[in-house]
């Protein structure tokens, strides 16, 4: 057997390669509705980075990234950037697919016709990276005119956070296919309030103990963080393939794994 | 002999331990206007999701326009006009974008469905809100743009769920004419019911569905020969005399049936049962004397009179 006609057997039954529509059904509505949500998403980290930066900035002065001195605000704009993709893939792959599924059945709707779950799973993942984009790059605007990006390498922060929005997107959309109510979401978002704290958003991680630091190297936040504010800052080393790496393993695992779960997800 | 557009054989849905369908066989011939009649929760909204491919069967064979439907949803769903029991318009959308965006989800070109959108905000009577927001419609109006929708496609078969559940008697004489004019056109029309009217004014033929399996099958008129009498005589005495009063009427036309509220008398000829309940001293306060309807048909075989 062929290697296409295997990939067309997965396929068979959820794929109708028409995912441009879905993701045009998107772009209209974010277009005429959703721009406010759109602004607030960008304004968060802007708030945290005001505060936080400016403000603790102010008092801190100063901390090491890898033997360097980086400015506090210039070393948590690209944690917030990090945090901020994260954030905008897991509440539209988790949150906003299940009410899309439960509540505006629009997702039925959609399956009423030639298209197969996986068109409109797809579909959700890219307009979810479409937000990240749209954050990222309001978020490096503002980022810049501060001067907080230190060196030229900080453009590739663009596409690192959407490899970052990629990663989560895809595992999120396999998550969500076990959900059955609301308060499940609540466990998500649980578990991902320490992972924001503690990922070396705010602080060095070598002020943890060693093996703390070992099960905080295993989150993938921590990653994303580490790899951008490496691009930000221009402060890079051989380690961020690492990084890269992990995203791409989390990217077709997720997917995969997101991919066999859409039967479930979509025809119960 | 037409061709068949629906053939299912042993279908069956299981829930862990519940079979929600439970063995189900029927065949579906092009042109025809089948209907599912069968109370709540008999099994009728999971086999036109199976149908539509969105829900896969557990068992048995299920073969919709010749392809196999756990198999082949998109393809199958190209040809099919779905609309579901409850209204799952987009409200993100306005009215005519709701027409536009689902026919690209069928990847039509942008001319084919800009042009059917119009031609169909027509046949929906919809043109004047055509640019209204989905949620300012009235129930009427979001039922028939629903049935718009799902003739983007230009479906050969379309499948409606409860189409005029929850309207009023207006806006559903509106939409069986809108159906009515379909059938005429040739598109199949597969349909669930609980609604006896509807069922006699749109099937050809139609299976009765209980605790998801299938307890009668026929035209209307020949289950309502089959099943009942040709007139019901309806008297009540009063809500604690009816069962008394059943006694004595006992033995007159076919059958006789005790709701709390009357005794239905099942007889050809209803004006005589009436003059026989008379005559052995009765005095209905008030009698009725009608046609029967597959209403009968379908309390005697669901055995779910309003005793129960």
């Amino acid at each position: 057997m062929s290697e296409q006609t295997q990939s067309r057997r997965i396929m068979q039954g959820i794929y109708s390669r028409n995912t441009r529509s879905v993701v045009s059904r998107g772009m209209r509505v974010i277009a005429r509705n959703n721009w406010m949500i759109v602004l607030t998403g960008f304004f968060e980290p802007v708030f945290y980075l005001l505060s936080m930066g400016v403000g603790l900035g102010a008092l801190i002065g100063s901390v090491q990234f890898m033997g360097v001195d980086v400015a506090y605000a210039a070393y948590i704009a690209p944690a917030l950037m990090a945090v901020s993709a994260m954030n905008g893939a897991v509440y539209d792959s988790t949150m906003n697919v299940f009410f899309k599924m439960h509540y505006a059945k629009l997702y039925q709707g959609m399956l009423s016709t030639s298209l197969g779950p996986f068109d409109i799973a797809l579909g959700e993942i890219i307009l979810a990276l479409f937000r990240g984009l749209l954050y990222a790059t309001g978020f490096m605007l503002v980022t810049t005119l501060m001067g907080l990006n230190l060196a030229w390498t900080a453009l590739l922060a663009i596409p690192a956070a959407l490899i970052v929005a990629f990663g989560f997107a895809a595992f999120g959309m396999a998550i969500t296919s076990y959900m059955k109510t609301f308060q499940h979401l609540d466990f998500v978002f649980f578990l991902m309030m320490p992972m924001f704290l503690l990922s070396a958003t705010f602080f060095p991680i070598e002020v943890y103990p060693e093996q703390i630091q070992w099960v905080i190297m295993a989150l993938p936040l921590w990653h994303g963080v580490d790899m951008i504010r490496m691009l930000t800052t221009g402060i890079i080393d051989f380690s961020i393939i690492w990084h890269v790496l992990y995203f791409a393993v989390m990217i077709v695992v997720g997917m995969f794994f997101a991919t066999h779960r859409l039967k479930s997800l979509f025809l119960r | 002999m037409p061709e068949s557009h629906i053939i299912a054989e042993g279908l069956t849905k299981r829930y862990g331990d519940f079979a929600a369908v439970d063995g189900i066989d029927f065949d579906i011939k092009a042109g025809e206007s089948f209907g599912f009649l069968g109370p709540n929760g008999a099994g009728k909204s999971t086999t036109m999701r199976m149908i539509a491919a969105t829900s896969l069967r557990t068992e048995g064979r299920l073969e919709v326009l010749g392809l196999d439907a756990n198999e082949n949803g998109p393809e199958i769903r190209s040809m099919l006009g779905i609309v579901p029991q409850a209204d799952n318009l987009d409200e993100e959308l306005r009215v005519r974008e709701n027409l536009y965006v689902y026919g690209r989800y069928f990847g039509l070109p942008r001319a084919v469905v800009n042009e059917r959108a119009d031609a169909l905000l027509e046949f929906a009577q919809l043109v004047e809100k055509k640019k209204a927001r989905v949620d300012a419609l009235s129930g009427g109006m979001k039922r028939r743009l629903t049935i718009a929708r799902a003739l983007m496609n230009e479906p050969k078969v379309m499948l409606l769920d409860e189409p005029t559940t929850g309207l009023d008697p207006q806006a559903r004489h509106v939409l069986w004419d809108r159906l009515f004019r379909l059938k005429e056109r040739g598109t199949t029309l597969v349909l669930t019911t609980h609604y006896m009217d509807e069922a006699e004014q749109l099937c050809d033929r139609l299976v009765v569905v209980d605790h998801g399996r299938i307890v009668a099958e026929g035209s209307p008129a020949s289950l309502i020969r089959s099943y009942s009498t040709r007139e019901v005589l309806e008297v009540r005495f009063g809500t604690d005399k009816n069962e008394q009063a059943a006694k004595t009427i006992e033995g007159i036309g076919d059958r006789v049936e005790v709701l709390p509220d009357r005794v239905l008398v099942y007889a050809d000829n209803g004006e005589q049962a009436l003059s026989a309940v008379t005559d052995r001293g009765l005095q209905p306060v008030t009698s009725l004397v009608r046609r029967s309807s597959l209403e009968d048909v379908f309390l005697r075989l669901t055995g779910r009179s309003l005793i129960d």
